[in-house]
C-alpha cells in the first residue's frame, strides 16, 4: 500500500521560500497568482494492505517525526494496492 | 568536573568546542557519541553546531531520536547543564528542550558573519560573567536561525526571563536592522524555565580566543565552570 503525505506550512508562518518562486513565476509572465506556498511530500510504501492500521501508523509518523505541529500541518492520501 | 559532547552523524563543530573546554578553560572534556546512552559522570553537555542527518526533513529532526538524547533529557530533567550551539539548539526544539522551532532564514541565505549579540538575563548560569545588557561579539553561520514561536510561548518567554540573547548593533539597538535571519523579537539564546538548559544560535566557541577575534564566548564557558564549582560545595 502506497500513502502520500503532504506536510505544509501553516497558513499563519510566512513562507519566504514560497514568495520567491511566486515572484520567479511572475517574472516568467504568470500574473494570476494570488499566492504559492512550498511543502514536502513524503511517499511510505507499507508492506500491509490494512487501511485502518495504515491511517493510524501514519498519523503517529506525521505527529512523531514527519511534521512539526508548531508550523506545519499534514493530510495523506492513501493511493491503493501494490507499487 | 566533567563536560561531554555530543556528537551527531553531521555534526561539524564538536572539535572547536573540545578545544575550547579542553585547552582554553582547561578542564576534563570527552566526546559522547550519539549512541551512548550513559552520561553519568558528566556535569555539563554540549551539543555542537554542523549538520546533524544532513538537515534531512528539518534540522535537528532526526537526531532527537538518536539514542542518546533519552539520557539528556533524563540529565536535564534533574536540572544538570546543557547548551545546544546552533544546530545544537535546533536539536534541543524538536527534542522539546527548549521551545520553540528554527525556520529557514528570512533572506534564504546561509548567514556566516560575526554578530552583535545582547545580555538580555545575565542571572543565568551561563551569562553571570556577563554585566545585564553587555554586548558580544560572537559569529554566527546558519542558514535555519529564524527563531519562531507562537504568541503565548512568546509571551511565557518574556515573563519568565527566558529570552537571553537578542541580536544588536554594535551599540546595543535591538531592531530589524540588526536582526541578521528574522528571528522574532531578535532572539538569539534563550533557556528553559528552570534555567539550566540554554540554546543559543551564535558560536561562544569560535570566540573563545582574542586570535579569533574576539573572546566574548569564552565568559560563557568560564561561568558554566564557576557554576557548577559552587555545586561541588553543596
Amino acid at each position: 500500500m502506497i500513502v502520500e503525505i503532504y506536510i505544509t506550512l501553516k497558513r499563519t508562518v510566512a513562507d519566504p521560500q514560497g514568495l520567491t518562486v511566486k515572484h520567479a513565476l511572475e517574472s516568467l509572465g504568470y500574473k494570476n497568482l494570488a499566492d504559492v506556498r512550498m511543502g514536502k511530500m513524503v511517499v511510505i510504501t507499507l508492506d500491509y494492505e490494512d487501511k485502518d492500521k495504515a491511517e493510524r501508523e501514519i498519523n503517529e509518523m506525521c505527529k512523531k517525526l514527519l511534521a512539526n505541529p508548531i508550523i506545519e500541518e499534514y493530510r495523506f492520501k492513501i493511493k491503493g494496492q501494490g507499487a | 568536573m566533567k563536560f561531554g559532547i555530543l556528537v551527531f552523524p553531521g555534526s561539524n563543530c564538536d572539535q572547536d568546542c573540545f578545544h575550547v573546554v579542553k585547552n582554553v578553560l582547561k578542564k576534563p572534556v570527552r566526546y559522547i557519541w550519539h549512541r551512548e546512552t550513559d552520561l553519568s559522570g558528566l556535569d555539563c553537555v554540549i551539543l555542537p553546531g554542523g549538520f546533524s542527518y544532513g538537515d534531512y526533513l528539518r534540522t535537528g529532526a532526526v537526531a532527537r531520536f538518536s539514542p542518546v538524547m533519552k539520557a539528556l533529557a533524563d540529565f536535564a530533567a534533574k536540572g544538570s547543564t546543557v547548551i545546544g550551539i546552533c544546530n545544537g539548539f535546533q536539536i534541543l526544539l524538536e527534542a522539546k528542550l527548549l521551545p520553540g522551532i528554527m525556520l529557514r532564514n528570512k533572506n534564504l541565505h546561509f548567514i556566516c558573519k560575526h554578530v552583535y549579540i545582547k545580555t538580555e538575563n545575565n542571572h543565568t548560569r551561563f551569562t553571570s560573567l556577563y554585566k545585564k545588557d553587555q554586548i558580544l561579539r560572537i559569529p554566527i553561520a546558519h542558514n535555519e536561525g529564524n527563531y519562531y514561536i507562537d504568541a503565548r510561548g512568546l509571551e511565557d518567554l518574556r515573563n519568565n526571563n527566558q529570552i537571553v540573547f537578542r541580536y544588536c548593533s554594535a551599540t546595543g539597538e535591538v531592531n530589524d536592522q540588526y536582526n541578521p535571519n528574522g528571528a522574532l523579537d531578535n532572539i538569539a539564546g534563550i533557556i528553559n524555565k528552570h534555567g539550566n538548559v540554554l540554546g543559543m544560535m551564535p558560536h561562544p566557541e569560535r570566540s573563545a580566543e582574542s586570535e579569533l577575534g574576539s573572546n566574548d564566548g569564552f565568559f560563557l564557558f568560564k561561568a558554566i565552570f564557576k557554576w557548577l564549582e559552587t555545586q561541588k560545595h553543596d
